[in-house]
């Protein structure tokens, strides 16, 4: 079972039992085990949780500053229940924000993977290209995007062009980096029959490396899409104007305004919206690969 | 050229200085299966690899007809995300036949190969084995009148081995195609071939021949006739010669 902690499993052969068998007997066997793990672990974390959180809310924290943290049946209450108090309080404003944010977080990633996988194809097939742009996109990664927003208002008109901006910036790496690593790792041997059958470069690309390099393609994607949540709400806090805001604008009002549990709501929110890009992506790469490549399996 | 594959004269030196092979002269012939065998870094799979254009010799001449070579890897060299059937199209596909023919060449060397009713099984759900039969399958798609094995079942047990021998045997009495074969095992060389070759330690050198003179088909009982043993000896005494 230790396939699943190595990404080329597949390319070693097996020498032991036909490995159809063990293929056909292990995830019933692990689904079963998992069946208590998957469920009671969660459980168990979110009960001490929200445990703490009480404790916190109504013993811990001195009585002048409970209001920061309000109880968790006051955030379900004010939060999750009321649909919508004024223009700012309730569920209505955190979903429409929040729906906002997602609208910049989609479009930034789509853009993304688009630059993303051209620049790291072109890297992969032409090493000057990657000698030149490596070490920048390395200095990008550890860059502070959040520290040049001035320049990103100066240089681009429009807020949703700005927010999309900023996505980009936070979540290119990742996806350029393993993309990369995907299509320069392919079996020497792979290469070689290529070569023997004389393929031509784009052949070998299309039939040989892009499909090696998907389970590594897959991290990326999946690395880059909670990166594009994060980018579009941290955006939020620097760029906003009027009747726009995203979910991070709406958190700092709320926070300006010490509303505690709409706050802690649209929290919530935001992390549900990042959990959700992760395991969509997550069944994203099982349908893709899952048939051949083993580590998506069981995720 | 005299037969399907030459070798005049052929010596190779790497770039970084490094003799694999001085001066190998032999030539196959259609319906000739050549095994060569040689201890480790002797250069064996630098000969397959000239033969086949993956590497250039510096010395000599190699002379082959470079569009109708099969090559079997050490290892099957499927790709995972291939079933077994679009596995054995691959190069069919980069040759550029259209896909109704390639589905036919590909079907009827599943047949041969005895991997029928597992062409939509993936790699990482063969066994061993079972993944050297499409990798031999693979490379029997185009019908290659010369065909190069580096090592291909050493990583296999022993009985899957000289199940696949029966099996390599049986195709290249159907096929007649010239076989040029790399083994680090006596027997296997013997028990495959019409020639044995023994090779020098770097740079390689061909130090004994040995003409083996059991026809085909060959039972697995060969295996333990005494002639069958006197000529593994024979091979394994110029082995040990050449180690020297």
């Amino acid at each position: 079972m230790n396939a699943s902690n190595s990404i080329k499993v597949t390319n070693t052969i097996d020498q032991s039992v036909p490995p159809s068998l063990r293929v056909d007997d292990a995830p019933r066997e692990t689904s079963e085990r998992n069946l208590i793990s998957d469920f009671a672990g969660p459980i168990v974390v979110f009960a001490i949780f929200i445990g703490v959180w009480y404790l916190l809310s109504t013993k811990l924290l001195p009585p002048q500053k409970r209001f920061l943290l309000p109880t968790p049946h006051r955030v379900v209450q004010e939060g999750f229940l009321t649909w919508s108090v004024g223009e700012q309080r309730g569920l209505k404003p955190i979903l429409r924000s929040l729906w906002d944010s997602i609208k910049i977080a989609v479009i930034g990633l789509f853009i993304t993977i688009l630059i993303g996988t051209t620049l790291a194809t072109l890297m992969a097939t032409r090493r000057w290209m990657e000698r030149a742009t490596w070490p920048y996109l390395v200095a990008l990664q550890s860059a502070p995007i959040l520290a040049m927003t001035p320049l990103i208002r100066a240089l681009i008109d429009g807020i949703m062009l700005q927010r999309i901006l900023v996505v980009v910036l936070i979540a290119f790496f990742p996806i350029v980096n393993n993309t990369l690593f995907g299509l320069l790792s392919v079996d020497k041997s792979q290469h070689e029959l290529f070569t023997l059958h004389g393929a031509s470069k784009l052949t070998r690309l299309r039939k040989l490396q892009f499909p090696a390099a998907m389970p590594n393609i897959f991290v990326g994607l999946r690395i880059s899409a909670g990166l594009s949540v994060i980018g579009a709400v941290v955006g939020d806090f620097y760029f906003r104007q009027g009747g726009v805001v995203g979910i991070g604008a709406q958190i700092d009002i709320y926070r300006g305004r010490l509303w505690g549990a709409e706050l802690i709501a649209a929290i919530i929110l935001a992390s549900v919206f990042g959990l959700v890009v992760f395991i969509l992506f997550g069944l994203l790469s099982k349908v893709a690969i899952g048939k051949w490549h083993t580590t998506t399996r069981g995720r | 050229m005299a037969g399907a594959l030459g070798f005049n004269n052929v010596g190779m030196t790497f770039p970084d200085g490094t003799k694999a092979l001085g001066g190998v002269s032999f030539d196959i012939n259609l319906g000739e299966f050549v095994t060569v065998v040689g201890p480790s870094g002797c250069g064996k799979s630098t000969l397959l690899r000239i033969a086949s254009n993956l590497e250039t010799e510096t010395e000599g001449k190699c002379e082959i007809d470079r569009n109708s070579i099969g090559y079997v890897f050490q290892d099957a060299t499927l790709l995972p995300w291939r079933n077994v059937r679009k596995n054995i199209e691959i190069i069919a596909e980069l040759h550029g036949i259209e896909k109704s023919q390639r589905t036919k060449l590909a079907q009827d060397a599943i047949d041969l190969v005895g991997l029928t009713g597992f062409e939509d099984k993936y790699p990482r759900q063969l066994s061993g084995g079972m993944r050297m039969r499409a990798s031999l399958a693979r490379s029997l798609v185009m019908k290659p009148r010369v065909f190069l094995f580096d090592e291909p079942f050493g990583a296999l047990d022993e009985i899957t081995r000289e199940r696949l021998n029966d099996e390599l045997l049986r195709l290249f009495q159907i096929e007649g195609f010239a076989g040029l074969f790399i083994t680090h095992s006596i027997a296997e060389a013997v028990y495959m071939s019409t020639k044995v070759l023994v090779m020098s330690a770097r740079p390689g050198q061909i130090v004994g021949s040995f003409d083996i003179p059991f026809s085909y088909p060959r039972a697995h009982s060969l295996r333990y006739e005494p002639k069958f043993a006197e000529i593994c000896g024979e091979v394994s005494l110029a082995l040990r010669g050449a180690l020297v």
